[in-house]
């Protein structure tokens, strides 16, 4: 369905790899490499909302931050509109920064307690459009404003005035008022209230329409992803496990992370959770900085068997629906 | 008899600017082995009442009411006497477990403690014991991870050890605050499995405290769900997610994204909780609810018995819904 589309985004083996001092008392000793994203390929297309699932540590963050920008890129590409965004010199980069935008998890942390509400808003516009009146910059704060939800009385008001559901909306306010193609949602709504959860995923969703907005939603919450994504990456310990579209993988999971990881997830139905049978990942998530040789995820699969220690399985499948698995 | 009475409870806070009532005449009963869930959001009071009557309240708190454990009071006893009962009879554990475990002491000292302390054990006893309930609770080389510090553990086997920690002089009422809000799904999963697993085991009653509606489902007996400080409705689990008779709660189902369902707009709540300092008169869910009436914005609704043993704190007529 989206093979039409304008692509927006291509990501071609995307490696962000850290370095963290060794412990060991010799200064020449080498630091060992922590592989925060090791080898992500997407393609994004126009008006599509991508959701990236996994636990915590799975890299699901650095990937969008690295895509951003505000991580250094080890490897790969990021393509996007035809244009290597890795190669860019800086002041170009700048320029493409209108186009993709972020909306951060904490609310209040993501917002200058120092700034008025209008100020905050404004600052992109400030930022990429100096030429621009005052008038013509109020103008658009308060239309972004009354498009979020917000009363245009607060313009003067502080970040901790508002609760964290309209702190929320000024920080989608911030991200949409450069109108930018992409805007990269990290954990949006993870700190908020379930009634408040639900009132920001509808403005995001609405918001996607009437602007065309392309969306990266990073989430760990399966239920929320399921509604508001159209494909769905998922995530294990820097890796892709499986990538499929959201009708798809929820029907149908192929890889046993994936499938475990939704049957852990909770339903809000006391007869059916009493009846699930919930399939158990045995132990935590490996250290990333000494993760299992071949696939990442062996040792703590049910079906794991000695091939999977041996080499690290490709990500394969038909009709758009993509798993990293030897046994599926 | 049952385990745990709590009537009238409340719980006020003075600061600045006046008089907080953090928690409104709740009332809720529990039986021995049963699980009573309390849901809420941020601000509801749903900690506050167990923090109340684990007597952990913050200085300026005052609580107001009474709780019988075991026909005993247990409210406002002296410092003294409440830590006979806490770890003993009630046990607690919190939502994040690495702040709640001294990064000081090993795993060790901190489990051996509880039992020389309460039990009069020698430290050999004590440490064949903890060794023991980390087994129970399925952490793997007990014996060799007693000695370790928590920051060698995962969030998950943090967590675990908590309520190792927690259920080591077997008390007969646990209460759980968020236990699983700070995990991944998959831990989570891991968590709740092993607390069902050990409420079976040692039979105790468990009060669970969260916002994840998808947990109270797999675990409670029975609901209660608060708002503003406020009991709005309380009953077994089954009428309650199944025929919810209050707005609130019928919002707060509706309003949650499933797995299990297909749906394009979530309905919401509309609105955002209201000041605690500066509630409305009458009930607390008025500005937010779709099925105001005037008489909302005169009195508060009591909590009144309906259709069965269910209480609700409601005027509209439910049969018109």
């Amino acid at each position: 369905m989206s093979e039409e589309k304008k692509l927006l985004l291509d990501v071609q083996d995307l490696k962000v790899h850290f370095a963290i001092p060794s412990t060991s008392p010799w200064p020449w000793a080498k630091p060992s490499m922590l592989k925060a994203v090791d080898g992500v390929s997407l393609k994004l297309y126009e008006g599509e909302t991508l959701g990236v699932v996994g636990e915590s540590g799975c890299g699901k963050s650095t990937f969008a931050r690295a895509v951003i920008g505000l991580n250094h890129v080890t490897s790969g590409h990021i393509m996007w509109l035809g244009e290597d965004l890795t190669q860019l010199p800086p002041h170009e980069l700048r320029e493409k920064r209108k186009e993709i935008q972020m909306i951060f998890q904490d609310p209040l942390a993501s917002l200058n307690p120092r700034m008025t509400v209008g100020d905050i808003i404004a600052e992109p516009l400030k930022t990429f459009y100096p030429e621009y009146s005052r008038q013509e910059v109020k103008h658009k704060v308060k239309k972004m404003m009354d498009r979020v939800g917000l009363l245009p009385n607060v313009i003067n008001r502080y970040p901790h005035e508002f609760s964290g559901g309209q702190c929320q909306r000024i920080g989608i306010a911030r991200a949409l008022i450069l109108e930018p193609k992409l805007v990269i949602c990290d954990e949006p709504v993870s700190a908020l209230d379930v009634s408040i959860q639900a009132q920001v995923i509808n403005l995001l969703k609405e918001l996607q329409q009437e602007m065309g907005l392309s969306l990266i939603f990073i989430a760990h919450d399966l239920s929320i992803v399921k509604h508001i994504s159209d494909r769905v990456l998922v995530m294990y310990l820097g890796n892709e496990v499986e990538l499929a579209t959201d009708t798809e993988l929820f029907n149908n999971p192929l890889h046993p992370y994936t499938k475990a990881l939704m049957s852990a997830v909770p339903i809000p139905d006391p007869k059916i959770e009493r009846n699930k049978k919930i399939q158990l990942l045995e132990g935590d998530l490996p250290s990333p900085l000494n993760p299992p040789s071949g696939c990442v995820f062996r040792t703590r699969c049910p079906i794991a068997d000695a091939d999977c220690a041996q080499q690290s399985p490709e990500l394969k499948g038909i009709h758009s629906h993509y798993a990293a698995c030897f046994k599926c | 008899m049952s385990l745990l009475d709590v009537k009238d409870l409340r719980v006020e806070f003075s600061v600045a600017d006046g008089t907080v009532t953090a928690v409104n005449d709740l009332n809720f009963s529990l039986n021995q082995g049963e699980t009573l869930g309390i849901v809420g959001e941020s601000g509801s009071g749903k900690s506050q009442t167990v923090f109340s009557i684990m007597g952990l309240l913050a200085k300026n708190g005052q609580t107001h009411g009474s709780a019988k454990f075991e026909g005993r009071e247990i409210l406002n006893l002296s410092e003294k006497e409440m830590n006979k009962v806490r770890a003993q009879q009630i046990a607690m554990i919190f939502q994040d477990p690495m702040t709640s475990l001294n990064p000081y002491m090993k795993i060790s000292e901190q489990l051996c403690e509880v039992l020389q302390l309460h039990k009069g054990m020698s430290h050999n006893e004590a440490m064949e014991e903890s060794i023991h309930m980390l087994d129970a609770v399925k952490i793997p080389e007990a014996r060799k991870r007693i000695n370790m510090y928590p920051h060698e553990f995962s969030g998950g086997m943090r967590q675990r050890v908590m309520i190792a920690m927690a259920l080591l002089c077997r008390p007969k009422l646990l209460i759980a605050d968020e236990p699983t809000t700070a995990l991944d799904v998959t831990i989570q999963a891991q968590i709740m499995t092993l607390l069902n697993e050990l409420k079976s085991e040692f039979n105790t009653a468990i009060i669970m405290i969260t916002h994840d509606l998808g947990v109270v489902a797999g675990s409670c007996d029975k609901v209660l769900v608060m708002y503003a400080g406020r009991t709005m409705e309380y009953g077994k689990v089954d009428d309650i997610f199944y025929h919810p008779s209050h707005p609130y709660t019928e919002g707060l189902l509706k309003s949650i994204p499933r797995l299990d369902s297909e749906g394009d707009e979530l309905p919401t709540i509309a609105g955002n909780p209201p000041n605690m300092l500066h509630l409305p008169k009458g009930c607390p869910f008025q500005d937010r609810c779709p099925r105001v009436m005037d008489i909302c914005r005169g009195d508060a609704p009591v909590l009144q018995p309906f259709s069965g043993d269910r209480l609700r704190a409601c005027f509209s007529d439910h049969r018109s819904w």
